[in-house]
């Protein structure tokens, strides 16, 4: 909502001059967010011009230009000696005789473009013939959209008759109201009065301490029975609310259909941001701007019978204004003609055909209270914003709904000629207001500041409440002992303006107190939190996990949770994986991307081949993140009222359709993963640093991982490792990804990935580690060479190896692998290290080498191991 | 023994002689001093000191003579062997001092050459301001609470004042798990986890809640479908908008430097009541740019809304809203990251660019 600070202050006596960045701030502090500043950026010579002549040259690239001679009075005389003085002009809107504004060297234009005297198109240039664009005052005047390019051209810009007093050389600054700044603020939902310069006036009245003068403090005609016929036949109120309490509508025949709104009226539209169209729709838009009340004109012709507002029925369709041909809604509220016709979708737009046009002579005024729901939904129905619909949404004053129309009537009379009609229709079916009780220590208690009783009292008065002090009884009364001198309420009884239907409680006049007593006055006290735990243990794991990852020299990403069906069938998921069972969004950002993630990996995919195809051809990244993991079982949250805390049966159906969503951390790797340089070459990355990842994960947790071979999409058959804990709790895959989905995501070959839980690691690593005593006497090693099948899992052997070497093994390390003639075909040899070690005594030879062959005993006979 | 000779003068003995002495240690000495390495003194040491050397010679020939010659032949011996000996201890000294600093020279590296044998990976940095300001309110005493994201409407919206007319409810602003009757949404904000705390904890009640929200915007500079918030819910009894303010200005000045003013305005949010924005000094001009590109030239960074908790939420949540009081605020993560770090385009944040996280390390 944009506000003209010379239109503010005819509503505020006595506030201090201001600029437009003054007036801002102040507005800024009663929760008018300050959005914009315009206008009062253009410094002179700005003037008034007569084209007195020009040449026509045609460019090379085809395009005219013209050479002018303007008439600019005594100004300009820096460069040419007297008047006129030749412009370079690039439009061709205008001709001989026009008025026109013509910017002179040394004048700054918005934006700060500053104008000097310069040779163009081979002639020198005395400055510049001025479109509205460089005036910043918008497209004027026309309906074509590029007018905005177009030159000024006073004479339709601000009416013939207008036109005729100026004098070239007058200044066009004050003519066009260039040096007014326009304060453009955000208004809040519960501020709807806001988006009206009388709400404004009184919020910056409330900030400066000037005198707010109503602009609806003014009498109108009283309602009769003459007047046009209304019905309000609404069937299906929402909420029980009647789409529509108070109709007004008033009407004024004879107006002169080709007389335009006053230059007055017209730049302060423009000013506002919206375009003088005629007198009809430019008094209704100004009377709006005014006062907040929505008006919509309707030519008295078109119309047949009474004016009936019902809801509409099914297949209902309505051209509306924009040209749109539209299918009403049952919800719809409708204006109609006698109860058939539509005219308008009410409080959001009118019909083309009841639309006021260049003929009409005949005017309706309808001045209209809505309901917000109603409106706001039709709106939102068919996407259809409107400056009425705004106005709605929020709340409209409905107590000056005649004085909207009576103003407008005004208007209408003045600059269109015409007469009223007698008749006044008044069709009033306002609810009363409610008084609401307010404990007047609330906002101290709220605030932390102390507001004495009388102080809430004021600043309630101030923003236009009635306000009653605590009545108290039984005073005075002896014979009565029981009665005791006692206030019957302690509580300030409120009435709330008519424009704040937003204050509804305790909370909401509170706010208006620490408002307008200032939001600064507010101190700072840091409060005492109830000792806390610190992190969870879950969320400690994840920043161990995290930086352990970057540790081992992956990159955090975060990427966008969606993907699409096909993603699953890139990544080899058979058909009845659970991975295959998601959730969809409704309405995505994009149909190929509609399902919520059930792999982290799934989306890392993308951000891989991102880094690989800008230049990263060594990319090695991880994330942390949720999956959604639908049961597949249709689900529907219910949505119970908020007037008290649902039961715990509605809870828990609501916690139940919430889809689990683990968490998981997923990493995969291409490229080298030891840099080459001159220290040698590069290695490259492969199934051992993402398995070795994966360990280093559960180490840096204490959590004991077992691995073995699996065959999990979208892992290579040959090397995906299964990840469990020693329980057999699935904690992950991790390997080199298959080489099918290598090519079917488009990733550079032999990429290596790894996905693990969140949880079970969690869970896992909830545990206390119970500390080992370190023995210092010597280690004892002794290394074996264990020969298997090949189809025997390194894991398998060590584990034999381990449970056979006893406790005194304190470390056994897998130190080669050989396969070859030596061994057989089918078969490897495992050369694994012994390191033996006894808490209290050093170990003799005889013992280690006992120990040694209790292991291999005990591989033999698990996987049947032979000793090399 | 028969033959020995009585009257033997160990002058005669030629290598006892006192002049052969002093010329086989001058001799050494010369020889000593004149090896430059220690082979070439290993050489020497063989030549004047080994078995054969003039001086072992005489030694030997000691034995050979008279007792009363013994004594002072010895002497003189010894005493031409030890100065042999010291010098040779000390020219080896001298050498190996010379040989080590040599090797100390002959080892050196470039050490300037660049090394990076491993590499390191990084964490992002929305994540790192996360973790940031969750360990800032932790040191108060608060906790850290989290929730899904794929949320129940109620949640998100009915138990927070967001009623079923309420514009964020529309298919334009928010994602709707299909079919859209399922009462599901993607949260729009981390105000549901705030929900949730209230329905399950004890009162009173500190908590942040961060994480990621959804709204369905496209990706641009400035916006992005998902991203990180950050908010905040205190519960208790006798809280006000001062101890709002406190919370606000502390966590200001942890994440953005000490003694930045704060502003509070009046705003509107549906969940509080009443309700604020918080601006704070611009950390780059402290309002004195009118051209601050940061600011906008306001002198104001704009950083949150908050309010004390709406009693309708409170109601809903079966919260006693004559007993209890509370206030919550909540900030965009990206924010902070684009005002503390100069991150000029939201779109490096959601790329997964390795090179935009890395730059910024391990903390923020
Ligand atoms: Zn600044």
């Amino acid at each position: 909502m944009r506000a003209p600070v010379s239109w503010l202050g005819e509503y505020v006596e006595g506030a201090p001059v201001a600029t437009g960045r003054e007036v801002a701030a102040s507005l800024v502090r009663m929760g008018l967010e300050e959005e914009d500043l315009h206008g009062g950026d253009i410094t002179g010579p700005l003037v008034v011009g007569r084209v007195l002549e020009f040449v026509e040259e045609i460019q090379k690239n085809g395009k005219p230009i013209r050479w002018c001679q303007v008439d600019v009075g005594q100004n300009g005389q820096r460069v040419t000696e007297g008047t006129p003085q030749g412009i370079i002009c690039g439009a061709t809107n205008f001709a001989v005789d026009d008025l026109v504004v013509v910017v002179l060297p040394g004048a700054v234009l918005p934006g700060g473009f500053a104008i000097s005297a310069r040779k163009t198109y081979g002639h020198v240039s005395n400055g510049m013939i001025c479109s509205a664009a460089e005036l910043g005052i918008g497209s004027v005047g026309s309906d074509d959209s590029n007018a905005a390019d177009g030159i000024v051209v006073l004479q339709s810009f601000l009416g013939e008759q207008d036109a005729a007093k100026l004098t070239p050389g007058d200044d066009a600054i004050e003519l066009l109201g260039l040096a007014d700044e326009v304060v453009e603020v955000t208004v809040t939902p519960d501020r709807g009065y806001c988006f009206s310069m009388r709400g404004i006036a009184r919020e910056y009245a409330h900030a400066t301490g000037g005198t707010f003068r109503d602009p609806a403090a003014m009498a109108s005609a009283a309602a009769n029975t003459s007047g046009y016929a209304v019905q309000l036949a609404d069937e299906a109120p929402l909420n029980g609310r009647m789409g529509c309490d108070r109709y007004v509508a008033r009407v004024v025949r004879g107006v002169n259909a080709s007389a335009v709104s006053p230059p007055w009226m017209q730049k302060r539209l423009t000013q506002m941001g919206m375009r003088p169209i005629s007198l009809a729709v430019d008094v209704t838009n100004y009377v709006m701007l005014a006062l907040g009340q929505p008006l919509h004109a309707f030519d008295v012709s078109t119309l047949r019978g009474a004016i009936v507002v019902r809801r509409a029925q099914a297949g209902e369709k309505l051209r509306t204004l924009d040209n749109v041909e539209r299918t009403l809604f049952s919800e719809d509220l409708l204006i109609t003609d006698g109860g058939t016709a539509v005219l308008a979708i009410a409080g959001v737009m009118g019909g083309a055909t009841s639309e006021v046009g260049a003929s009409t002579t005949d005017v309706l005024v309808e001045a209209a209270h809505f309901d917000p729901t109603s409106v706001a939904r039709s709106s939102r129905r068919h996407k259809l914003t409107t400056e009425a619909s705004k106005r709605f949404e929020r709340g409209v004053d409905p107590d000056i709904t005649a004085l909207a129309a009576e103003m407008a009537v005004n208007l209408l009379l003045e600059f269109g000629g015409g007469a009223a009609d007698e008749g006044v229709t008044d069709v009033d079916h306002r609810p009363a207001r409610a008084r609401i009780d307010l404990d007047p220590s609330l906002p101290a208690r709220l605030i932390g500041l102390p507001y004495s009783s009388e102080q809430v009292i004021e600043s309630l008065r101030e923003i236009g409440c009635d306000v009653l002090e605590p009545t108290w009884s039984g005073a005075g009364s002896g014979s009565d002992s029981a009665s005791v001198s006692a206030p019957v309420s302690k509580a300030l009884s409120v009435l709330p303006p008519s424009w704040r239907p937003d204050l509804r409680n305790g909370p909401d006049f509170a706010e208006e107190v620490v408002r307008l007593r200032g939001y600064d006055q507010i101190p700072s006290v840091l409060p005492q939190a109830s000792s806390g735990r610190g992190l969870t243990h879950g969320q400690r794991v994840r920043r161990v996990l995290a930086n352990t990852l970057a540790e081992q020299g992956f990159v955090e990403v975060l990427t966008y949770p969606f993907v699409s069906a096909q993603s699953h069938d890139d990544l080899g998921l058979p058909a009845a994986d659970p991975r295959r069972t998601t959730v969809r969004i409704a309405n995505p950002l994009s149909e190929q991307a509609p399902l919520m993630r059930t792999s982290v990996l799934s989306t890392m995919v993308e951000a891989l081949r991102r880094n690989v195809s800008r230049g990263q051809r060594d990319a090695a990244i991880f994330e942390l993140g949720l999956v959604t993991r639908p049961d597949g079982e249709p689900r529907v949250a219910p949505i119970p009222g908020t007037l008290e805390r649902p039961d715990n049966a509605t809870l828990g159906q609501i916690m139940a359709a919430v889809p689990p969503q683990p968490r998981r951390v997923a990493f995969v790797m291409t490229g080298d993963t030891d840099p080459a340089g001159w220290w040698g070459p590069g290695r490259p990355a492969d199934w051992t640093d993402v398995v070795g990842a994966a360990r280093a994960l559960a180490s840096a947790l204490a959590v004991e991982l077992v691995v073995t071979a699996d065959d999990h999409a979208p892992w290579h058959p040959g090397r995906c490792a299964r990840l469990e804990l020693a329980d057999g709790t699935l904690v992950g895959h991790a390997g080199e990804l298959h080489p099918k989905v290598v090519t079917s995501l488009g990733l550079p070959s032999r990429t290596c990935a790894a996905e693990l839980d969140v949880d079970v690691i969690t869970a896992a690593s909830n545990v206390r580690v119970q500390a080992r005593e370190l023995s210092t006497y010597p280690v004892a090693q002794s290394d074996v060479a264990l020969v298997v099948d090949e189809q025997v899992g390194a894991a398998d052997l060590e584990s034999a190896v381990r449970q056979g070497a006893g406790e005194m093994l304190e470390s056994v390390s897998l130190m080669d692998i050989y396969r070859g003639g030596q061994v057989g075909s089918g078969r490897k040899s495992l050369a694994y290290r012994l390191v033996f070690r006894a808490p209290e005594r050093t170990l003799t030879t005889k013992e280690v080498n006992g120990l040694r062959d209790r292991a291999i005993a005990a591989a033999a006979a698990a996987v049947g191991a032979v000793q090399r | 023994m028969s033959g020995t000779n009585k009257s033997y003068d160990p002058v005669e003995v030629s290598t006892l002689d006192p002049a052969a002495l002093d010329a086989a240690v001058t001799e050494a000495l010369t020889a000593f001093a004149a090896a430059d390495s220690l082979e070439s003194l290993k050489t020497a040491r063989l030549a004047h000191q080994g078995d054969t050397s003039p001086l072992s010679l005489a030694n030997r020939e000691i034995g050979a003579l008279p007792p009363t010659a013994k004594a002072d032949a010895g002497k003189r011996v010894g005493m031409a062997r030890g100065r042999v000996a010291r010098a040779l201890a000390e020219r080896q000294n001298e050498l190996e001092v010379e040989r080590d600093a040599r090797l100390l020279v002959e080892e050196t590296v470039d050490v300037s050459a660049p090394v990076a044998r491993r590499r390191l990976g990084a964490r992002h940095p929305l994540e790192l301001v996360s973790e940031r300001v969750g360990d800032i309110f932790v040191a108060m005493g608060w906790e850290i609470a989290e929730g899904p994201e794929v949320e129940s409407e109620w949640f998100n919206f009915d138990a927070l004042n967001l009623g079923v007319d309420h514009p964020a409810r529309q298919m334009q602003d928010t994602f709707f798990v299909d079919p859209p009757d399922a009462g599901l949404v993607l949260r729009t904000h981390t105000s549901p986890v705030q929900v949730r705390s209230m329905l399950e904890r004890d009162l009173p009640l500190y908590i942040v809640c961060p994480g990621k929200v959804f709204r369905t915007d496209e990706l641009d500079a400035t916006h992005s479908p998902v991203f990180h918030q950050i908010e905040g819910l205190a519960v208790a009894e006798g809280l006000t908008m001062a101890h709002l303010r406190g919370t606000l200005n502390h966590f200001v000045e942890a994440l953005f430097g000490q003694g930045l003013e704060t502003r509070l305005r009046p705003s509107y949010f549906p969940f509080t009541e009443p309700s604020a924005e918080l601006d704070f000094r611009c950390f780059i001009c402290l309002g004195s740019d009118g051209s601050c590109r940061t600011c906008g030239g306001t002198g104001w960074i704009e950083w949150g809304g908050c309010g004390m908790v709406n009693r309708d939420v409170f109601q809903a949540c079966g919260i006693d809203p004559d007993r209890y009081t509370g206030f919550a605020f909540g900030m965009g993560i990206e924010r902070a990251l684009m005002l503390r770090h100069g991150v000029k385009d939201m779109r490096e944040m959601v790329e997964g660019d390795v090179r935009f996280s890395t730059q910024f390390g391990m903390e923020i």
